[in-house]
């Protein structure tokens, strides 16, 4: 397994506060790496995100926004 | 137990309690079939039955349950050991100790359904153990070893026991069956090295890459190495147990003070030992060395008797092209190592009847410096 | 049920070496869900065999044996009699494959298994196309599609892998699609509980093979199945029963939409609209789908 969020182009920013926990992200996302938070919320795991922007296209209420990567390895 | 090889090995089969069975029909190995789906009705095999729609789905389906760690019978001949091709490498590559019996049958077109061993010989590069068998006996006693071999976690591939085509298939012999309780005590039950675990979640045969595809390869190699040790010592063991030897790697007949070793395979490795018995009673010096395992290869022997002898073989199949395969992997074999001469004939094939005349008049022409160095006979 | 009570565990561990955007993945997460850990999974040649990472690493939580392109189902035999025998009756034998090793090279095996009333769930996850290999067109892949091997749009209509099934009459088989995952999810979960084959097929939309952009992977899949290009149905016992917006369309409820909706996006119709629009390509297709629901229409209602 690679840390596949290396060669991320865009990154998803999850906006907790307009998020209606509605986990359309965390089921289609390919690669299982929205995580369910603790107040059912959602936040990604940017190490393996390869940033195909399902969660972005998917989210009802655009509580995620796909931001371009600075170039610095997704960290 | 007075039976034909088929039967045979459909009793030796069910009494090494293999867990899954799973076959498709071909002439002349049916009866195999047939035989264990008797014993089934009979309730004396108790293992899991699938009639698959192909051979191909026969080997993917052993190969299913072996990678569950069962033990895992399958029987087949000519075609459908070549639509078996692609899961026979697959089995080794997975070290899975499947064990199957061939039936050695002519491949089409035209169709024929007679004796020739061209469908194992060219299934010898699988990574299969192949063994050949040249009496409904040691069809039996074969079955039974091979799942020993098969199973040793030295070893772990799968084995082959071939055996001509009505020859051995359809002829009845008188056969002793040990009792099973015997049997057990020979071989106990199969204890996987690894397999498919819902505790182990493992994934086998993905994607490899060069760095270990080549240590799988020499894995494969150093098995049949094991192999090659373990063979004559699961002989001797069960010479001990049941007073019965077919030899290790090879089987020697009379060759002490030979001159010539005549070197050959299946039922015409059992008609040489009477061609042998004649001329010797005519005062030709020939013993006869019968390859029992034609993987592993036992270079190691060939070679050690070829140290007092020329070497006479005789191949039913033929590597179109080249020559017949024993003939050329023996001469490998003396490379650089011997003088003695090697003298190759090509006979039998389409099931073409081989009698010990027959095998005595090759033998001649090769004692009076009269045949080619590769030749066929009865053309 | 809903998203939020799908359990929590990943079978499908992050990090794979799946295409981003890619579709299988989230079916097999979906899948994995329902059937849980006690699941063993066979894997012929397709994506999910890249997907699953190189030796000696894994991208699976269950145990999956890899076997031949044509074999899947014979393998999953094998597996289960063996499950058989050892007396593990809790445990699920999972079949998954890609179309190309369904409705071509393994078909014969999966018939035969269905046949032999072999107790398995056998999957294919459908993205028309021999995508792993690079695009090439499959039994299932639509009319006028591009692909590699149909450089022009292929000049077929798709096989109708569902009716195939059902000649078996096996007691469960389904139609789902990764936009519906409550749909996938409730008919994976069926199937576990049906003792014998069950075949589910899930449409996957590729974005490299398809040629549309990695975000609409799931909107792709929900235009197939407002197009009526898929439906969502399953079938019990022979009884048809159609599910969500397939309902609907199967009795008039709602309209079709057009065609060219799901086929706009899409890079491999582009032929049939630029330089300009083949409206008789366009017309055929839509004709052919109308076509197949009129027979929907006249079995299923």
């Amino acid at each position: 397994m690679g840390k596949t969020g290396s060669w991320r182009v865009f990154r998803p920013v999850v906006d907790r506060l307009k998020c209606v926990k509605c986990l359309r992200c965390w089921v289609f996302c390919p690669e299982g790496v929205v995580r369910r938070e603790e107040d059912g919320t959602v936040s990604i795991d940017y190490e393996y995100c390869k940033g195909c922007g399902i969660c972005a296209a998917e989210c009802k209420v655009k509580a995620i926004t796909l931001v371009r990567e600075e170039g610095d390895g997704g960290k | 137990m007075i039976d034909t090889g088929n039967y045979i090995a459909a009793k030796a089969a069910v009494m090494a309690k293999p867990d899954v069975v799973a076959a498709y029909p071909i002439t002349p190995q049916t009866t195999v079939v047939e035989g264990i789906a008797n014993y089934l009705e009979k309730g004396e095999f108790t293992g899991e039955y699938i009639c698959v729609e192909s051979e191909h789905s026969a080997m993917s389906a052993c190969i299913g349950a072996s990678a569950m760690g069962v033990r895992t019978f399958t029987a087949t001949s000519s075609h459908g050991l070549l639509l078996m091709h692609e899961m026979l490498h697959w089995a080794a590559l997975a070290r899975l100790p499947i064990v199957m019996c061939n039936i050695n049958r002519v491949i089409g077109p035209g169709w024929n359904i007679w004796a020739d061993e061209n469908d194992s010989i060219s299934q010898r590069d699988t990574g299969w153990i192949q063994f050949y068998c040249s009496s409904n006996q040691e069809i039996f006693d074969t079955i039974i070893q091979s799942y020993k071999l098969a199973e040793n976690e030295k070893v772990l591939l799968p084995v082959m026991i071939n055996y001509n085509a009505f020859i051995l298939s359809h002829t009845s012999m008188p056969v002793d069956i040990p009792d099973q309780r015997e049997i057990d005590e020979f071989l106990p039950k199969f204890k996987p090295k690894w397999n498919l675990d819902i505790n182990n979640p493992v994934t086998f045969g993905n994607i490899i890459g060069p760095e270990y595809y080549i240590k799988v390869r020499k894995a494969m190699q150093d098995a049949h190495k094991n192999a090659k040790k373990l063979i004559p010592e699961i002989a001797r063991e069960w010479k001990k147990k049941f007073g019965r030897f077919h030899g290790d790697l090879l089987e020697k007949y009379r060759c002490d003070d030979a001159e010539y070793i005549l070197l050959a395979m299946g039922a015409i490795a059992a008609e040489s030992k009477v061609a042998v018995d004649e001329m010797q009673r005519k005062g030709l010096k020939i013993g006869l060395a019968r390859i029992r395992t034609f993987r592993p290869f036992p270079k190691e022997s060939i070679l050690q008797l070829s140290e007092n002898a020329d070497l006479i073989v005789i191949d039913r199949n033929i590597s179109v092209g080249s020559e017949g395969v024993l003939f050329n992997e023996v001469k490998a074999a003396l490379y650089h190592k011997s003088d003695a001469r090697v003298n190759g004939f090509i006979t039998g094939l389409g099931g073409r009847d081989v009698t010990y005349k027959d095998i005595e008049s090759m033998c001649r022409k090769t004692v009076e410096g009269k045949a080619n160095e590769c030749e066929w006979y009865g053309i | 049920m809903a998203i939020k009570d799908f359990p929590i565990e990943e079978y499908v561990l992050p990090g794979s070496a799946a295409c981003p955007g890619c579709p299988a993945t989230i079916a097999l997460r979906i899948v994995l869900k329902a059937l849980g850990k006690k699941t063993v999974m066979i894997v012929p040649a397709c994506c999910t065999a890249v997907i699953e990472s190189l030796y000696p690493h894994t991208s699976f939580n269950i145990p999956v044996m890899n076997i031949a392109f044509e074999a899947a189902a014979a393998g999953a035999a094998g597996v289960e009699a063996a499950l058989r025998k050892l007396g593990k009756n809790d445990v699920t034998v999972l079949a998954w494959a890609g179309d190309g090793g369904t409705y071509d090279i393994g078909l014969q095996a999966l018939s035969g298994a269905l046949e032999r009333e072999t107790n398995f769930i056998y999957i294919c996850y459908n993205n028309q196309i021999y995508s792993n290999t690079g695009i090439q067109r499959s039994g299932a892949t639509p009319y006028a599609a591009w692909t590699t091997t149909t450089v022009g749009g292929k000049k077929e209509f798709r096989k109708e892998m569902g009716d195939i099934i059902r000649a078996h009459h096996i007691p469960y088989s389904a139609q789902t699609c990764i936009s519906y995952p409550d749909d996938l999810y409730n008919k994976v979960k069926k199937a576990k509980e049906i003792e014998g084959p069950k075949y589910i097929e899930i449409l996957t939309p590729c974005p490299p093979g398809w040629r549309f952009s990695m975000e609409k992977t799931v909107e792709m899949g929900r235009l197939a199945v407002e197009t009526g290009v898929w439906a969502l149905y399953e079938c019990k016992n022979d009884v048809v029963t159609f599910n969500g917006k397939s309902r609907l369309i199967l009795e008039n409820k709602i309209k079709r939409v057009p065609i060219e909706e799901w086929m706009r996006p899409q890079g491999r119709f582009k032929h049939l609209f630029v330089p300009k629009k083949d409206v008789k390509r366009i017309k055929a297709l839509e004709e052919h789908i109308e076509k197949i629901w009129e027979r929907y229409r006249k079995y299923y209602i």
